[in-house]
């Protein structure tokens, strides 16, 4: 019997987090559950859901902060931004659809602490960068904060910045304060069909070394286009490599005609005007070109982050051993690998490809006996390790935080 | 300034200076020990000069490996190391230690590795700051974080205080353009964090060793992220009759949707200081002055500026100029640039960092004066107005111990008057020893025992940088392992 604490203020949180400490029970932290299928399965005799921490609690416009509490809906967040011309810059990703999950409910406390950052990033950074503070609640039942809410604050530890991506195994989050920025004024996107992964990926290197701010940089193997909404594309079954331009009107005019002059030898490529750009991207925010359609021989996904002039190589070296779909984001620094699904998830050959070249991968979409036989985390250093422990030990001694989620015993 | 509190120095290791030198010495070679009195005395403080302490001994290796000995050898010797730089902080983030020895990193400062088409580097953190753009100009790029100290001030610095600098609006701070870093702890264990792309694996210790001020360990490479510079770049100056006409402008333009690359406030004490040093056109005849840089192409630039110029017109800007090329935009930046400098050329000051909400700068501005006032002291105001990082300056006299200590108290007063308003300690100069006694202020216990925890976990012994960040009694708070020497701090 699992039992389901929904606190709904820090207090209560509190509360629970010393209640269960006392007992020796550890909890599954969730927000709206649309990760659940993420990471090592976990089998706890209580959840914490922090969907009931909800709302909006600081909003200055002009001082590009928010605050929310940990439980608020991304979509409230987001929508209100909007409201005043303004967004979360690093395009959180909707990774619900692509595992199985929920699509659309993400909370804005999960979504720091799993650093859930899109396209974007490669101009204005991960959901780590946009952390300006939190409070927090630890496995040993203190109330905490970090950082604050103004852009710049180096006053002690970053502890704050140092619980994203910590999937709620050092603390559950309480509240975030995080950067916001202005929306840009128009959206235009390049589309190049029919590049080779190193050709394609070489070209978005060379838009990133341009001077014209590229926002998004992505390139889909040919077995994936045809899941894209997008029509024009999907029909193609050919690679499709695309640059995103977001700016002023007038400059993404100008951007634009110097970058297709800069990129010439690459090929003449289509322009996504702003409605079908907006879509594009937002099906890549869903990971929509890595999802099955219903019916389909189930694969499993893999996240890939290596050095971009790596990127292809280790893609190449990998289909070597199994078949695989690749959505090169970030210049090719970031892979959503598809592969045909196996017991490992094809982990052992990744990994070992990984270590000649660079990099690291983390299991995202598998069955729960697949996830719990294979290191879903790429597997730490001992040095790493040993801090990892450590670091866990100093927030949660008693393992009342999601024990496992990451990796065993942690 | 006097008034920090420093560790009595353990006596017991005090007196085995000569068997560690020697040790020392076979660890690191006799060029990379320096034993002497005078070449010690060298190092004997930082950018905060009124605190100095002899450090036992001084040792500038060249490789990661000898850095690895020497802090092994540190560690079981029980003798706490100092992590060193440029000397150039503020915050006497590198003030020796008597008991202590410090390792400088400042002849590791070459360049590994540059990928271009990957947009990183891989340094030796004693490079200085602007020698890693340096490297990578030829190619139009350039490493973002540029702190005003960036001449001197090495990239091993700017980790320990995840340093700013003035084009942070747009390009974030030292910890937003790190990727990797390579590590000594103090047990000699040599640790890699992250490399040449997005997101080190498992927990974001990156986050956690950038800015924990040499506490953690001591980083001896890093791979750092370099950006495409813009195809140009412009600064437009615009005087007004006041402060918090100048504050709101800023917000308007922020609201309109423009993030300009720079946004740097100054008032009317360091307009006249800085123009009479750099001669870089600032108008004279105003209370505060915004200089505002926008990037992109000269069509974009001059489109953008002129959209600026409009939003400033209901806050009826009492001149405006846009600078008219690469040479008067040169000394625009080296006026602001060199503002400590220039003030330093007429009186002695004490650098404060704090940060605000961005809304209640006309009241911080009128308080901060108020309570220089009140001190007897005048005050200089410079600031980045884009993230409401403050830097008054306030002006005192080194020749007069009172001055010195009401400089110090008044400090104090304004960075809580920061706290208070919703802002924090410091915005990129760090905590170092100056504003340890404040961080009570800002953080309550529990805040400080999850920090504190955390150095515990890198550097259970607390024998790197010790005495910094923290207050000194703050371990008796805690359910900490006993970590300082139980001798009584006192007066400097």
């Amino acid at each position: 019997m699992v039992e389901t604490l929904r606190p709904t203020n820090e207090a209560e949180l509190q509360s629970a987090l010393i209640g269960l400490s006392q007992s020796g029970l550890a909890a599954e932290i969730r927000g709206a559950g649309s990760k659940a299928a993420i990471g090592r399965p976990l089998q706890l005799p209580a959840v914490i859901e922090t969907t009931g921490l909800s709302g909006i609690t600081l909003y200055e416009p002009t001082e590009l902060v928010m605050s929310a509490r940990a439980g608020t809906s991304l979509g409230e967040v987001e929508s209100t931004l909007a409201e005043r011309g303004q967004m979360l810059a690093f395009e959180p990703m909707d990774l619900g659809p692509a595992t199985g999950g929920r699509g659309g409910v993400q909370t804005m406390g999960a979504v720091f602490a799993t650093n859930v950052s899109g396209a974007r990033r490669i101009a204005a950074g991960a959901a780590r960068d946009h952390l300006l503070g939190v409070r927090a609640v630890n496995g040993r039942g203190e109330i905490f904060k970090s950082g604050g809410r103004v852009l710049k604050n180096v006053t002690g530890y970053d502890v704050a910045r140092a619980l994203t991506g910590s999937w709620g195994t050092l603390a559950v989050l309480s509240e975030v304060t995080f950067k916001v920025l202005p929306k840009p004024q128009e959206t235009q996107t390049l589309v190049y069909v029919g590049l080779s992964d190193d050709v394609g990926v070489e070209m978005l290197c060379a838009a990133m070394g341009s001077p014209f701010e590229i926002s998004g940089t992505v390139h889909l193997t040919a077995g994936l286009t045809s899941r894209l909404e997008l029509g024009r594309l999907s029909r193609e079954a050919a690679t499709v490599t695309a640059i995103r331009i977001e700016n002023f009107t007038s400059s993404v005019a100008y951007r634009i005609g110097r970058l297709k002059d800069a990129l010439k030898i690459y090929g003449t490529p289509e322009l996504l005007e702003q409605d079908a750009s907006l879509l594009f991207w937002s099906e890549l925010r869903r990971l929509s070109p890595v999802t099955p359609a219903p019916g389909d021989a189930p694969t499993h996904l893999w996240r890939i982050s290596t050095a971009p002039r790596q990127a292809a190589k280790v893609v190449d070296a990998i289909r070597r051993n199994m078949q695989v779909e690749a959505c090169y984001d970030a210049s090719g620094g970031l892979i959503w690998l598809e592969v045909t699904a196996s017991a490992d998830a094809g982990g052992a050959d990744i990994r070992r490809i990984l270590s000649t070249h660079g990099g690291h991968a983390t299991l995202i979409r598998a069955e729960p006996a697949v996830r719990g036989s294979v290191e879903v985390f790429q597997p730490m250093s001992a040095s790493v390790e040993r801090l990892t422990r450590g670091i866990k030990a100093a927030f949660d001694p008693s393992a009342v935080l999601n024990p496992g989620r990451m990796y065993a015993g942690i | 300034m006097t008034h920090i509190r420093l560790p009595e120095p353990d006596r017991a290791i005090v007196a085995r200076r000569d068997q560690i030198t020697a040790d020392l010495i076979a660890i690191a070679g006799r060029d990379a020990v320096i034993s002497d009195e005078d070449g010690r005395r060298a190092f004997e403080t930082d950018a905060l000069t009124s605190y100095r302490r002899m450090p036992l001994a001084v040792v500038l290796p060249e490789t990661t490996e000898t850095i690895a000995n020497i802090l092994r050898y540190c560690h079981t010797q029980g003798v706490k190391v100092i992590a060193r730089g440029a000397g150039t902080s503020l915050a006497g983030g590198a003030l020796p230690a008597e008991d202590a020895v410090v390792v400088g990193i400042s002849k590791m400062n070459r360049v590994l590795d540059i990928d271009l088409p990957g947009r990183t580097m891989r340094v030796q953190t004693g490079i200085t700051n602007v020698s890693i753009t340096a490297a990578v100009a030829p190619d139009g790029f350039f490493y973002a974080p540029d702190p005003s100290s960036q001449l001197a001030c090495t990239l091993a610095g700017n980790l320990g205080m995840n340093s700013g600098g003035a084009h942070c609006l747009k390009y974030g701070v030292t910890t937003n353009n790190v990727l990797g870093v390579r590590m000594v702890l103090m047990t000699g264990e040599i640790v890699d964090i992250g490399g040449p792309y997005v997101d080190a694996a498992g927990l974001d210790l990156l986050s956690l060793v950038i800015g924990s001020e040499g506490q953690m360990g001591i980083i001896t490479e890093a791979t750092v992220r370099i950006i495409r510079a813009a195809e140009g770049a412009r600064p437009m100056l615009l005087g007004f009759d006041s402060s918090e006409a100048a504050g709101r402008c800023v917000s308007a333009i922020i609201a309109s949707g423009i993030i300009p690359v720079a946004i740097e406030f100054m008032d009317r004490p360091a307009i006249e200081v800085c123009e009479a040093y750099a001669k870089a056109g600032y108008p004279l005849d105003c209370e505060a002055l915004l200089i505002i840089e926008v990037e992109g192409s000269e069509t974009e630039i001059t489109e953008r500026l002129e959209q600026m110029l409009e939003l400033a017109k209901p806050f009826r800007p009492s001149s405006h100029a846009i600078s008219s090329g690469p040479d008067q935009s040169a000394k625009i930046w080296k006026g602001r640039k060199s503002a400590f400098g220039a003030l330093g050329r007429i009186a002695d000051y004490y650098c404060m960092d704090g940060t605000i909400p961005l809304g209640r700068l006309p009241e911080v501005l009128t308080a901060i004066s108020q309570i220089c006032t009140s001190y007897g002291l005048r005050v200089a105001n410079i600031f980045h107005a884009g993230d409401g990082n403050l830097h008054p300056l306030i002006m005192f006299d080194a020749n007069d111990p009172a001055s010195e200590q009401r400089a110090e108290q008044a400090g104090s007063d304004i960075l809580a008057l920061c706290v208070e308003v919703g802002g924090c300690l410091t915005g990129e100069h760090g905590v170092g020893i100056e504003k340890r006694d404040l961080m009570a202020k800002q953080f309550n216990a529990d805040d400080l025992r999850v920090q504190m925890r955390l150095k515990s976990v890198f550097d259970p012994g607390w024998l790197l940088n010790p005495a910094k960040v923290f207050p000194l009694d703050a371990d008796q708070r805690g359910d900490l392992p006993a970590m300082r020497s139980s001798t009584l701090p006192a007066a400097a």
